[in-house]
């Protein structure tokens, strides 16, 4: 199957569509990219290719549809040849798969919702934001990146803490981490953006910042339901 | 094949996340040591195995410990390769498919049957029942996609798909004793309810999947201890 026919529906801002992105650069996969208006509505190609979910990113890989980030990238990996985004060792590959699920369903919420809430609950969150933080620098062990030498999925999975985490706390005037503290996260971060393959789909700071500023309420309504559940 | 020394899972009977680890060692043929925890009294070594959730499964393989019971089942399926069924398919778009569902049946399946058995209110019980309802519907067709007219998700031979829905079977069973409802109806969702059967009496499943009757006391026991702590009674 040719890669001529990659194509991927993502989003202006999304660091689930940054991650599929990254995946495909780093293996050379030519694609075409299919931005979705989310705040606005959701695209008949993005609702008739992921009916299940209706999120972003999908990847089209001729007659194939794949959804789910984490889902994409272990696809992308295993369908294309180039460059191993995977371990090899199954027993290494078990740790990042760990520290994947780790992120997407112990740390999001609380991120979400420590920028978000106020009083005792957000010290609540904020604590635990700290602690998810301190649990993720221990992996990386003093290396460059999660992965070692070059980049890997545990990087690409974590892309939100490299480039996102900043700009929500400047749009919410929140501050999650202090100047000085995760120094080696700090300096994983700037490492990931600053590559030239990462850079290639990294949205512009300016431009995100923009887009959470204006999407302010949105976000408030979101975490507000997140928290009732 | 592995000694049994070599591996050993930490985990506790009723848990049908530990009994995914198991459905994928019995499935592949492997001898395991298991060590059934007091999870009211969780021993040092689970605690320094899963420092960071303290839960079980918790396989623990020449020493290094996995936890999480998707990642504990792929790891299962990769360092024992050569032996007995593969779960995982070998072609890359079959595996995805297989990572989708599985993740599925995590994200959006267990929170539902949650949300119905659970939920602190008439309305979440019943937004949770509604969401059960289109749950087992994906999946229905999820079976038929994956299975393509065969036996289980996983075709001829069960696979990754199958043991993960398949740590809930206990549950599955001790759902129609306890709430009155069969989660795998055979009238709205038949190729589920005939999976069930089939996957449940498997040689390398039926011995492992815990008694329903075991499965039912133990929920009675929990809810009486809820109701009698929501009417404020002492223990």
């Amino acid at each position: 199957m040719s890669p001529s026919t990659v194509k991927l529906i993502g989003a202006f801002g999304s660091p689930f569509a940054h991650r599929a992105e990254v995946a495909l650069r780093l293996k050379g996969v030519p694609y075409e990219l299919l931005l979705e208006e989310l705040m606005i509505s959701k695209s008949d190609l993005l609702l008739k290719h992921n009916p299940i979910h209706k999120k972003v990113p999908v990847l089209l890989h001729g007659a194939r549809t794949i959804c789910e980030s984490l889902v994409i990238i272990e696809y992308i990996d295993e369908a294309f040849d180039g460059p191993a985004i995977m371990p090899t060792d199954p027993y290494e590959r078990a740790m990042a798969r760990f520290w994947a699920h780790f992120m997407d369903n112990k740390c999001a919420k609380p991120f979400m919702l420590s920028v978000w809430s106020e009083g005792e609950v957000q010290k609540g969150f904020l604590k635990e934001v700290k602690e998810n933080l301190a649990l993720l620098q221990a992996q990386l062990e003093g290396k460059r990146f999660f992965a070692g030498e070059s980049i890997g999925y545990l990087d690409i999975v974590l892309c939100s803490l490299a480039h996102w985490l900043t700009v929500i706390e400047e749009a919410t005037g929140v501050k999650l981490v202090a100047d000085d503290e995760f120094p080696d996260l700090r300096r994983w971060a700037k490492e990931y953006t600053s590559n030239e393959i990462v850079k290639q789909c990294l949205p512009d700071r300016d431009q995100l910042l923009a887009f959470y500023t204006a999407h302010l309420e949105r976000y408030k309504m979101i975490a507000k339901a997140m928290l009732q559940q | 094949m592995a000694g049994a020394e070599d591996l050993k899972l930490l985990g506790m009977w009723a848990s049908p996340f530990v009994l995914r680890a198991k459905l994928a060692l019995s499935l592949k043929g492997l001898n395991y040591e298991y060590v059934e925890e007091d999870l009211k009294n969780k021993s040092e070594l689970l605690l320094k195995s899963n420092p960071v959730h303290n839960k079980v499964p918790v396989l623990i393989h020449n020493g290094k410990p996995v936890c999480e019971s998707t990642v504990i089942v792929q790891y299962i399926d990769e360092a024992f390769a050569g032996t007995g069924l593969s779960l995982l398919p070998s072609d890359p778009y079959e595996r995805a498919l297989a990572r989708f569902w599985a993740a599925y049946i995590d994200d959006k399946l267990l929170p539902s049957w949650t949300k119905t058995s659970r939920g602190s209110t008439e309305e979440e019980r019943a937004e949770g029942k509604e969401q059960s309802a289109v749950a087992v519907e994906n999946l229905e067709g999820a079976l038929r996609e994956c299975s393509k007219g065969k036996p289980f998700f996983g075709g001829d031979n069960p696979g990754y798909v199958d043991v993960i829905l398949g740590g809930l079977l206990g549950w599955v069973r001790a759902s129609e004793e306890l709430y009155g409802i069969n989660p795998f109806d055979p009238a709205k969702t038949p190729l589920l309810a005939a999976w069930a059967e089939r996957f449940g009496a498997l040689e390398a499943v039926d011995p492992v999947i815990p008694e329903v009757n075991k499965l039912v006391e133990v929920a009675k026991m929990m809810q009486a201890k809820l109701a009698a702590e929501a009417a404020g009674a002492s223990n």
